[in-house]
């Protein structure tokens, strides 16, 4: 029998020739990497087991992204720890405020993760590099000390759950409907502890961004990781800017997936995922009776340059409702500078749209746009657990780009649609030059 | 060993990382001062409520979402001294024998235990006596390798052997 690609990845990097769901396998990491709340606890348990060098430091990085810019002194004391163990040792891939970005963002655009790697993160969004056609999960930190220290660390061979979606998206339906779409049939647990394969034609026809917002998410189904085979989307991303080398794996025609899916790209509509679990899912038409509060478009999930193009494209001459706060944050310096460039922040600030620094800030409800209680927002961010933006009585509503921006207009959960915003066809629907595609 | 004793404080399915220990919290890090936020948005006064030993006894997919370790450092420092669920999400697992917080999956135990009975644990066995009712549970068997770490003295010290004994990964 052939192996998917997850465990080709993993026979790789495991020194064997095949391993099989259920194996238990040690194995090398092409990358480690820690953010300012886990690093700092798997900093303290290195040196309480005694470590005191790490395995190689071009292989670790260390990003400041959840409270960054140091939102009180606690945090700011988190970070330095951080900066001066990368200091002691030698840490290539530390990166401060005005260089860094979200990490699961930043590591793609930067060339540090690609292609065939097993990346192990303190960061449950770490599956995001699968969009790449990677192996990367989400750990704790004293998973990531071990890493730190031994360069490997222990996985149980997952099993692959397939989910194929063929067909052409619908008007504004992006990888973040697809995700939803999904999480909402199966669950919050129904991929546990699984390998998420994403394929099909409407896979194959998204974007990067689109493709690592659907990787981003495997983890709300409960998923180890996602992964989506590489093609020439993901060639021409990888193409000058990944460090290494690549190692192009698919999974074979004959391999064991354990569960299939099938589904039309045509019924998988602009969705939101209600308080309090990302299954809790509607189509958005059907909410538009929700008034709210705040939107946040931003995150590891959605604050990539395609994400600001498709606000920006609902926002442009348009105006933020008056009840509503809209947070705007590029998810690295690069795609700031690039949506700066591309005037979409002009546009966002003419909207009435606050722009801020790269920063997770909100999403996991750390600073930059907190809830009160009874508050509500729409936030193209992936958790929408209790008090997860704030307030434990406050509530988030979870969308895609499009539907967060038309929300934001509207004071109310919106479609583009609704709010009156139409494409002017014959240009393929697209607002994004094909040739920009994939390009963040 | 000798068993663990304690009042169950139960809970439902899909227990996040974030109810567990809120993010507002993440700019803290040891157990201690996690504690005293542990379970805050689920109950606000769990915190206080819960004694050294009590046992929290939850419904499917305990401790999905985050990756923070601060939630069973959250748990361990408030005293609890296992958690028996009906499954766990993945990384919660992973972080809880890291951490040295016993977790034990027993269904059936979990349908038989309410608020508040009296258990006794003994992690060896891996029984479950709900002294209140008098019924008798048997959790899964600890996957061997989870065994191997737990002998080992935890996760570090596993891999602090082999790195001594150059047993890594061949290139």
């Amino acid at each position: 029998m052939g192996m998917t690609m997850t465990e080709k990845i993993l026979a790789r990097a495991a020194g064997k020739e095949t391993v099989s769901p259920g194996d238990l396998v040690m194995a090398k990491l092409d990358l480690c990497l820690g953010n300012d709340v886990t690093a700092p606890v798997a900093i303290d348990e290195f040196e309480k087991a005694g470590f005191e060098r790490v395995f190689d430091p071009e292989k670790i990085a260390l990003i400041p992204d959840h409270f960054t810019p140091n939102k009180d002194i606690k945090s700011a004391a988190l970070v330095k720890q951080m900066r001066e163990f990368a200091a002691k040792h030698g840490i290539t891939h530390y990166y401060d405020v005005g260089r860094v970005g979200i990490e699961h963002a930043f590591l793609p655009e930067q060339g540090l993760v690609g292609p065939g790697d097993v990346v192990l993160g303190a960061d449950s969004h770490t599956c995001t590099y699968g969009a790449l056609g990677a192996f990367a999960t989400g750990v704790g930190s004293t998973d990531l000390a071990g890493a730190m220290a031994t360069g490997e660390a222990w996985f149980r061979v997952p099993e692959t759950h397939r989910y194929d979606i063929e067909g052409i998206l619908g008007e504004y339906v992006t990888g973040k409907d697809i995700i939803l779409f999904i999480i909402g049939q199966i669950g919050v647990d129904g991929a546990l502890y699984k390998a998420m394969e994403f394929t099909g034609s409407a896979i194959r026809g998204l974007s990067m961004d689109s493709r690592f917002t659907i990787c981003n998410m495997a983890i709300e189904a409960g998923g180890k990781s996602g992964i989506i085979a590489p093609d020439e989307v993901t060639k021409a991303y990888v193409e000058g800017r990944f460090r290494r080398e690549p190692r192009y794996y698919s999974s074979d025609p004959d391999c064991w997936y354990e569960k299939s899916y099938f589904w039309k790209a045509e019924e998988i509509p602009l969705m939101v995922a209600k308080p309090h679990l990302p299954s809790n899912t509607q189509p958005a038409a059907e909410l538009d009776s929700v008034k709210i509060d705040q939107v946040v478009i931003g995150s590891c999930t959605n604050g990539r340059i395609e994400d600001l193009r498709q606000a920006a494209e609902i926002l442009r001459g348009r105006k933020v409702h008056k009840n509503v706060r809209l947070i705007v944050i590029p998810a690295t310096q690069a795609i700031w500078k690039q949506a700066n460039e591309e005037g979409l922040l002009d546009v966002f600030v003419e909207a009435e749209a606050a722009v801020s620094a790269p920063t997770c800030g909100p999403c996991l409800g750390g600073h930059m746009g907190i809830l009160a209680e009874g508050e509500r927002a729409v936030a193209t961010t992936n958790r929408n657990f209790v008090g997860r933006m704030g307030h434990p009585g406050s509530e988030v509503y979870l969308a895609g780009p499009y539907v967060a921006a038309a929300s934001a207009v509207a004071g109310h959960i919106a479609t583009p649609e609704q709010i009156g915003a139409t494409r002017a066809h014959g240009s393929d629907g697209d607002p994004v030059p094909a040739a920009e595609r994939g390009q963040a | 060993m000798t068993a663990l004793r304690g009042k169950a404080w139960t809970f439902g399915r899909d227990i996040d990382t974030d109810l567990i220990i809120p993010a507002r919290y993440l700019n803290m890090k040891t157990a201690e001062e996690l504690a005293a936020h542990v379970m805050e948005d689920a109950d606000p006064t769990f915190a206080v409520k819960v004694q050294p030993g009590d046992i929290v006894v939850a419904q499917e997919n305990f401790g999905c979402g985050s990756s923070r370790e601060h939630a069973p450092l959250a748990l361990k420092g408030a005293g609890v001294s296992v958690v028996i669920a009906k499954s766990f999400a993945r990384i919660f697992y992973r972080n809880a024998f890291n951490t040295g917080l016993p977790i034990l999956v027993a269904p059936e135990a979990v349908d038989g235990i309410r608020q508040g009975d009296e258990l006794s644990v003994d992690l060896e066995t891996g029984e479950i006596v709900n002294l209140t009712t008098g019924k008798t549970y048997r959790a899964q068997p600890l996957p061997p390798f989870m065994r191997e770490l737990v002998e080992a003295g935890g996760l570090l010290p596993y891999l602090k052997k082999r790195l001594a004994a150059n047993q890594t990964v061949a290139d």
